[in-house]
């Protein structure tokens, strides 16, 4: 009788203090944060939202954003983001989770490396290996330089614009420094199409040289 | 991807460097919180509203009764508020959660584990990750923090049954310890990139043709506390390899800094309530020893980018994000799972074989190296005591551990420690995998089918929390198994450690004799060292054998 009066005090006392450390850490802190962050960081804090050439909220610099139809297969104007377990959604986010060994990876990969290879008409020797894997979230908007300068010349065509303006597009978001150093030199493919999109397009179709 | 050498050995060594000048500071500092005798103004408020006692100092049983008290309201709060989330603010178009996947995540959260059977996205609101979730993220790494305080007062203390007051202790570590330190860190990861509002945005990509609807919320506020409590339980699906999460190589750096950031410093604070420093630097140094053994060899595993898939993709990739690569990913698998974090910023289903088996290796050490919040650091003192125990056998003496006694009834507790959540991860695995049905939830084929169950369980007993995310575990049988293994893998150990605090604060201290072992030093440190690596071998081999080992060697 004693031990259970006793659990039942401390349950009493359990339940008001998580009501009263709800108040605090439930509410106050994450507003605080809000609070602080939209004061200090604010575009930031609301998901970096990168704006078009209208001023028109365009995309998330930090999530991938392909032009793709229902089974996967990207638009061939536009730079490819990495496969994706999810299709790019950012209503959801996850890996394919296939091990290392498994055959229906080994197959997917394989399939992949066949698909870019025959998009940019190069040997599937020369296709890396950010291209034929999908990313951890799904939502991966990086791709690898070499991805990106295998893909100059489809997009350039496409656009009508020179492979050397495209080329040096690609450079302009290829992260450096400190980022690549601790993680590795990637190029933002959502950045890069909206800067494709932004180019003053030339009247003709470039010549081809 | 390339593994990036020189990246991973300077941002190796630029963690040991911060928390190496940070161990000191900030060990004084929660040492100053937990023997505080003082009340501030806001906790008197706090604890008139709570109806607390400040001052009652408990016996260990009814520290223990309070420990599970609290949990097992929480639990029910959790629980219950999740299954009525259409009635709750910002549910938006959710319903109440599926009553397996709330029981699960209920416990998974009192527990400090965040093993996470549902897609955020798609099952929780605004306000049961804010108000409901991350409070556990807090108030679960609090726990582990203050039973570990509870048992340094066991060492300390002579001829008493108290242990000091729960409540008192939980409110001062959440408001003077964790608190202030996530909202730093919650601050730092919005500067970064990590989101914090309470909207989505549309976005119109017209060129290509391209509408979104980019996902909001408070998840910089969660994701502070979800590394700096060793929680690991993510606002998105993806966790930290979501870029809302873990925007870019430095955030993810800065969050393997917090991950570790209180774990490496309670040594400190521990050497210095019992009054000896030398005792907090050898746990410490034990600690690091095998976070930094183990990070290398996750590192050589990595780099190693063993697999069938992954030859023909050229290398590493599958469940990598492109702006970590080989050496951050390593970094953070490895801290994550010798911590009770479980947080993850790439797929570790999709790693190599060995790397795989090395994140199982690390929680199998019982996730001590530098482990949970409080967990890890008592989880070292029960080594340390079995060290001393087997120290003690060789040179024919009764082992004693800092003054006290350790006789039959302390081995008996620290040994029963020792064999609780092995036996749990075992006997769990090995139910399931006789069940073939259960076994179809685990797709993979091979030896990587066991290692999905396998990790599984050790993520769960552990109260890890990644996972093979493989695997399935939402449908009852492994909701119910995944949560009996969480509920017995926190609270059988914290029991066991209480009752060892109660037994130990009962004695007398005894005067340190020529013929006592001491607990400090090379000579220690190494024979713990072995003593934690040899009894995790020997429980967990033949395991490690059939998934991990049999994928990564025969090859």
């Amino acid at each position: 009788m004693n031990t259970l009066t006793g659990y039942l005090r401390q349950a009493g006392t359990a339940l008001r203090f998580l009501v009263v450390a709800t108040v605090v850490l439930g509410l106050a802190y994450p507003v605080a944060v809000f609070g602080v962050g939209q004061l200090i960081a604010p575009y930031q804090a609301n998901g970096s939202i990168i704006r078009d050439g209208t001023g028109a909220p365009a995309a998330s610099a930090l999530l991938a954003q392909a032009a793709a139809d229902a089974n996967g297969v990207q638009d061939p104007r536009w730079f490819h983001a990495r496969p994706s377990a999810v299709l790019w959604d950012p209503a959801s986010s996850s890996a394919s989770n296939l091990g290392p060994n498994e055959p229906k990876l080994l197959d997917a990969v394989t399939a992949r490396r066949a698909a870019v290879a025959a998009a940019e008409s190069v040997g599937e020797d020369k296709v890396p290996a950010d291209a034929v894997t999908a990313s951890g979230s799904g939502l991966d908007p990086d791709i690898s330089p070499e991805y990106a300068r295998l893909q100059v010349a489809r997009v350039a065509a496409a656009h009508g614009l020179g492979a050397e303006a495209v080329g040096s597009m690609v450079e302009k978001h290829t992260t450096g420094g400190l980022l690549a150093f601790l993680g590795q030199p990637s190029v933002n493919v959502t950045a890069l199409n909206l800067a494709v999109a932004a180019a003053p397009q030339p009247s003709q179709p470039a010549q081809p040289k | 991807m390339t593994f990036n050498t020189a990246s991973f050995v300077i941002q190796v060594a630029a963690l040991v460097l911060v928390l190496a000048a940070l161990h000191k500071p900030l060990g004084i500092y929660l040492a100053h919180v937990f023997e505080g005798t003082t009340h501030s103004r806001p906790e008197r408020l706090f604890y008139r509203l709570a109806g607390i006692d400040p001052g009652a100092d408990q016996r260990w049983s009814v520290y223990l009764r309070s420990v599970l008290a609290f949990s097992v309201v929480s639990i029910l709060v959790v629980f219950g508020l999740q299954r009525v989330q259409g009635l709750l603010p910002g549910a938006g178009s959710l319903t109440g959660v599926d009553p397996w996947v709330a029981m699960n995540t209920a416990i998974s959260f009192v527990t400090n584990t965040n093993w996470q059977t549902y897609v955020p996205e798609a099952t929780v609101g605004i306000f049961v990750q804010m108000s409901l979730l991350a409070v556990q993220n807090f108030l679960s790494a609090a726990v582990g923090i203050v039973v570990a305080v509870a048992l340094i007062r066991g060492i300390v203390r002579t001829r008493t049954e108290r242990l000091g007051n729960f409540w008192t202790d939980l409110t001062r570590t959440s408001f003077r310890v964790l608190l202030p330190l996530a909202f730093v860190g919650a601050v730092v990861l919005v500067l970064g990139g990590v989101v914090q509002n309470f909207w989505s945005a549309d976005v119109a990509n017209q060129a290509a043709g391209i509408s979104q609807v980019i996902p909001g919320g408070p998840v910089a506020s969660q994701e502070a506390i979800k590394v700096l409590g060793t929680n690991g339980g993510g606002y998105f699906n993806a966790n930290s390899a979501h870029p809302f999460e873990n925007p870019n190589a430095v955030i993810s750096l800065f969050q393997v800094f917090l991950i570790l950031l209180i774990p490496s410093a309670l040594p400190y604070a521990y050497g210095r309530m019992v009054g000896d420093r030398k005792q907090g630097f050898t746990v410490a140094a034990v600690m690091g020893t095998l976070w930094l053994a183990s990070t290398t060899l996750t590192g050589w595993a990595v780099a190693g980018a063993q697999g069938t898939a992954t030859a023909a993709a050229g290398g590493l990739g599958e469940g990598f994000e492109q702006r970590f690569g080989a050496a951050p990913s390593a970094i953070f698998a490895a801290s994550t799972t010798l911590t009770s974090t479980g947080a993850v910023n790439v797929a570790h289903d999709s790693l190599p074989p060995l790397a795989g088996g090395a994140a199982m290796v690390n929680m199998m050490l019982g996730e001590v190296a530098p482990g949970g919040t409080g967990s890890g650091l008592y989880g070292m003192l029960i080594l340390s005591i079995i060290a001393v125990f087997i120290a003690g056998l060789m040179v024919g003496r009764t082992p004693e551990y800092l003054g006290k006694r350790v006789g039959p009834q302390e081995m008996k507790l620290a040994a029963m420690y020792i064999l609780v959540t092995p036996t749990q991860v075992l006997t769990l695995a090995g139910i399931t995998v006789l069940l073939p049905e259960i076994m179809a939830n685990a797709p993979a084929t091979g030896p990587h089918q066991f290692s999905e169950v396998l990790y599984a369980f050790t993520s769960g007993a552990n109260n890890n929390g990644s996972a093979f995310g493989g695997i399935t575990s939402s449908g009852p049988y492994l909701s119910v198994m995944l949560g009996l293994a969480m509920l017995l893998g926190r609270f059988l150990p914290i029991a066991l450690v209480l009752a060892l605090a109660g037994s130990l604060a009962r004695q007398g201290k005894i005067p340190a004799s020529a013929g006592t072992v001491p607990t400090h030093g090379a000579l220690f440190g190494s024979l713990l060292l072995g003593v934690t690596v040899i009894l995790t071998a020997l429980s967990y081999f033949p395991a490690l054998a059939l998934g991990p080992l049999a994928e990564g060697l025969l090859k």
